[in-house]
């Protein structure tokens, strides 16, 4: 069985991270509650006319992908796989607001076509010449856990040996306003915003674009490799240590020879126990890391938390601003992810520095 | 050949029937479900026809049995009576017995309740519980919830190609052996959205559609939901399984031309054939049946057809499109159409291509009009959709 190997990444969020080291550039905003991305210089990667077309997380997801390419020295490759929880936004919103102000008349067809989930996806592909096998996974919190599963399993059987994965999702107005209504998203008595610890209900927003290339062989600019991953749609609190526990023997590993956990707390004080219930107790000794206060929560901030470990490994460094106990390792040779939104969809991931061995 | 992976149950609701057998009468007797949309309302309401389920909310709402409370989609419900009958169709009684997932798909997911609320939320507080019924997930996680599954469930979403690529992914998760079982297909209820959509495209007919028709005016929207039960060997060797057929091939690939056109030669439909013929083992000569995609609009059809030239050359095999009987369906196209498939392996016929008069003018390729019995192995069924996505499965009978 052959190995799965991140050789590039491109992260676009809401902080400095397409033109960093790592997060040397990232402060926390603790006073909105929707956080957006820093726009790269997009006509640096994409031509001015069509620029304007583009939905948000399209021209995010083409310049992040774009950044992961260039890194990998890769300029095909053999399957484009996304991961989306929620589409463009952006044109679904246009078109469905057009629609019903405008008694259904007098539309145009640019926001329909664009609005499907498979946009970005579909953008790439056509932007690289790209024929290959073209997903798009939609699945809440394990949308871009999917397109990564789906990703392993297709170097592992050799059916593609490069392969270029990604998380998009995109803040619109009407959404975030509706998903503020709905008490998804903190209330403004509730600022200053925090994660940790968690003192109120609902989380802080955002949005990113985060991609990634992995392929069956590591070169020089390999950052990690992906061991193994699985999704779980509902689990009770205390089933996590079971289910985590499983998964850790199923690949042959135990919780001690995890050197940093990354966490996907987001504040949300009626589910952060799911996070909190391992890092008090079985992973208590184990080093912690958390990201959702500085990329906020959406459904594939995950992506950015891959992100996060994969840098994690490359520089043997945890910045302290992401840092939520003071155990330290030596070497961060082998790190899990563990993330779920609502106590739904539960994902473990698997990374660890490249070991060159068939 | 290569077997490829048990399917043992299946599971349907589309306007031509709300069971398997419903579906396979209409077929057999040339009943076609295209009527005046009843359910929506809509100014296009006289100018375009559509493939309904005649059943309201309400009435699905009874049939599953929901809480009055409940926050379900349209499209939810659907998924669930479907994938339900799937469940039953393969006897599965303890859903978490062996490891079991979703792959589910859908295209406007829970936005028929979106629509109907979008100003109402601010207003109505009752109307709240809908917003988090709105993405893809929502309705694969009402599925789970429906049939009690805790496992993996995952969605995909790559427009009218959907169920295709769920169908696609659930056998890839057997073969890899991530699970042992898995419910897969795809679920699409008609919403102002693509009926609005599609109306900007100018693809939609105002008649019944004419797929491979040299006049064919574009595509009658539809809505449905069908689900396959896959399951690996061993699980099928114990529990002594009946097969209903294998899922033997299937390929995706990417057009690359246009984001809603298809190419001039269907280059992403040409490879998308070639890669499930090859994962199948199989050379085109031994395909008995084609069940195409076959839209009826202007640019699928020429498309669509030229890939087919390209791959079968002067030996295309039959081929038709249940698409007069149905409607598009969208992202639940290629599940219904996988059901179909198997019913056609099943009782060894090929479905007519209905109302097709003229052969179109570029290529002398004429789609099989009426219904025609003969043995069947091996059925290929496409599915295409926007973004340039294109999805071959290729069905086998069952020995």
């Amino acid at each position: 069985m052959r190995k799965c190997y991140i050789n590039g990444v491109g992260c676009i969020s809401a902080q400095g991270t397409f033109d960093t080291v790592f997060l040397e550039d990232s402060i926390v905003n603790d006073q909105d509650n929707v956080l957006t991305i820093q726009d790269p210089v997009y006509k640096n990667y994409i031509a001015p006319a069509a620029i304007r077309r583009m939905g948000k997380g399209v021209k995010a997801g083409i310049v992040a992908s774009a950044l992961a390419m260039q890194e990998a020295g890769v300029e095909n490759v053999d399957a484009i796989i996304t991961g989306t929880g929620m589409g463009c936004m952006e044109d679904s919103e246009k078109f469905l607001k057009a629609i019903i102000d405008n008694n259904e008349s007098f539309l145009t067809p640019t926001s329909f076509i664009q609005s499907t989930h498979n946009t970005v996806a579909a953008q790439i592909a056509l932007g690289i010449k790209c024929n290959g096998y073209n997903f798009t996974y939609v699945h809440s919190a394990v949308s871009f856990e999917s397109s990564l599963l789906d990703a392993m399993m297709q170097i592992e059987s050799g059916d593609a040996a490069t392969i270029l994965i990604g998380g998009i999702d995109e803040t619109v107005e009407y959404t975030m306003s509706l998903f503020k209504l709905a008490g998804y998203i903190k209330n403004e008595s509730d600022k200053p915003f925090k994660v940790l610890p968690a003192t109120s209900k609902g989380v802080v927003y955002g949005e990113g674009a985060t991609f990634f290339i992995v392929a069956d062989r590591p070169q020089s600019s390999s950052y990690a490799q992906v061991l193994a991953i699985e999704l779980l749609n509902s689990l009770e609190v205390h089933e996590v240590e079971i289910k985590l526990n499983h998964f850790l023997a199923a690949n042959g590993f135990q919780i001690s020879d995890i050197d940093a956990v990354v966490l996907g707390y987001n504040g949300d004080i009626e589910y952060d126990v799911y996070y909190q219930n391992i890092a008090e107790n079985c992973l208590a000794n184990t080093t912690q890391v958390y990201y959702k206060h500085l990329s906020g929560e959406y459904n594939t901030a995950s992506a950015f938390g891959l992100w996060v470990a994969a840098k994690i490994i490359r520089t043997q460094e945890i910045p302290a601003i992401i840092k939520v106990n003071r155990v330290e390792k030596e070497s961060y040779k082998t790190i899990l992810l563990y993330n779920q939104y609502k106590g739904k969809d539960h994902s473990f991931t698997l990374i660890s520095t490249c070991q060159n061995t068939e | 050949m290569n077997k490829g992976v048990a399917i043992t149950g299946m599971g349907i609701i589309s306007a031509i029937g709300n069971t398997v057998e419903e579906n396979l009468i209409s077929l057999l007797n040339n009943k076609v479900a295209i009527s005046t949309i009843d359910n929506i309302s809509t100014i296009h309401k006289d100018s375009i026809k559509v493939a309904e389920i005649k059943k309201t909310n309400q009435e699905l709402v009874n049939e599953l049995q929901l809480p009055e409370e409940n926050n379900y989609s349209r499209t939810a419900m659907l998924g669930a009576i479907a994938a339900k009958q799937a469940m039953a169709d393969a006897g599965i009684t303890d859903i978490n017995e062996y490891r079991t997932g979703i792959v589910s798909s859908t295209s406007v997911g829970g936005m028929d309740m979106t629509e109907r609320y979008y100003y109402e939320y601010f207003k109505d507080e009752s109307c709240l519980k809908y917003v988090s019924s709105h993405d893809g997930g929502a309705t694969a996680q009402t599925i789970a919830d429906e049939l009690g599954l805790k496992g993996m469930v995952t969605t995909i979403s790559t427009a009218c190609s959907s169920a295709a690529n769920a169908i696609m992914f659930g056998a890839r998760l057997i073969k890899a052996k991530k699970l042992d079982r898995v419910i897969v297909g795809g679920t699409d209820a008609l919403a102002k959205f693509t009926i609005n959509g599609f109306k900007t495209l100018m693809i939609l007919s105002d008649t019944d559609n004419t797929p491979f028709d040299n006049d064919r005016k574009g595509l009658n929207l539809g809505e449905a939901a069908a689900y396959l039960v896959l399951e690996s060997d061993e699980l099928v060797q114990k529990e002594h399984k009946r097969v209903l057929a294998y899922v033997s091939g299937y390929g995706n690939a990417n057009d690359a031309f246009h984001q809603t056109a298809s190419s001039e030669n269907g280059e992403g439909a040409f490879l998308a054939m070639q890669k499930a013929m090859k994962v199948a083992g199989l050379e085109p000569a031994q395909i008995d049946y084609i069940n195409a995609h076959g839209t009826a609009t202007p640019n699928n059809d020429l498309s669509e057809g030229r890939a087919m030239l390209r791959i079968f050359g002067k030996h295309v095999p039959d081929f038709s499109s249940t698409k007069p009987f149905t409607g598009h369906t969208l992202a639940a196209a290629a599940a219904i159409e996988a059901v179909y498939s198997i019913l056609a392996l099943q009782n060894n016929i090929v479905f007519p291509n209905l109302n097709f008069k003229t052969p179109m003018s570029e290529f002398d390729l004429v789609p099989q009009a009426v219904l025609k019995h003969k043995p069947i192995q091996h059925v290929l069924s496409n599915s295409f959709g926007f973004g340039g996505n294109c999805s071959t499965l290729i069905f086998s009978k069952s020995e």
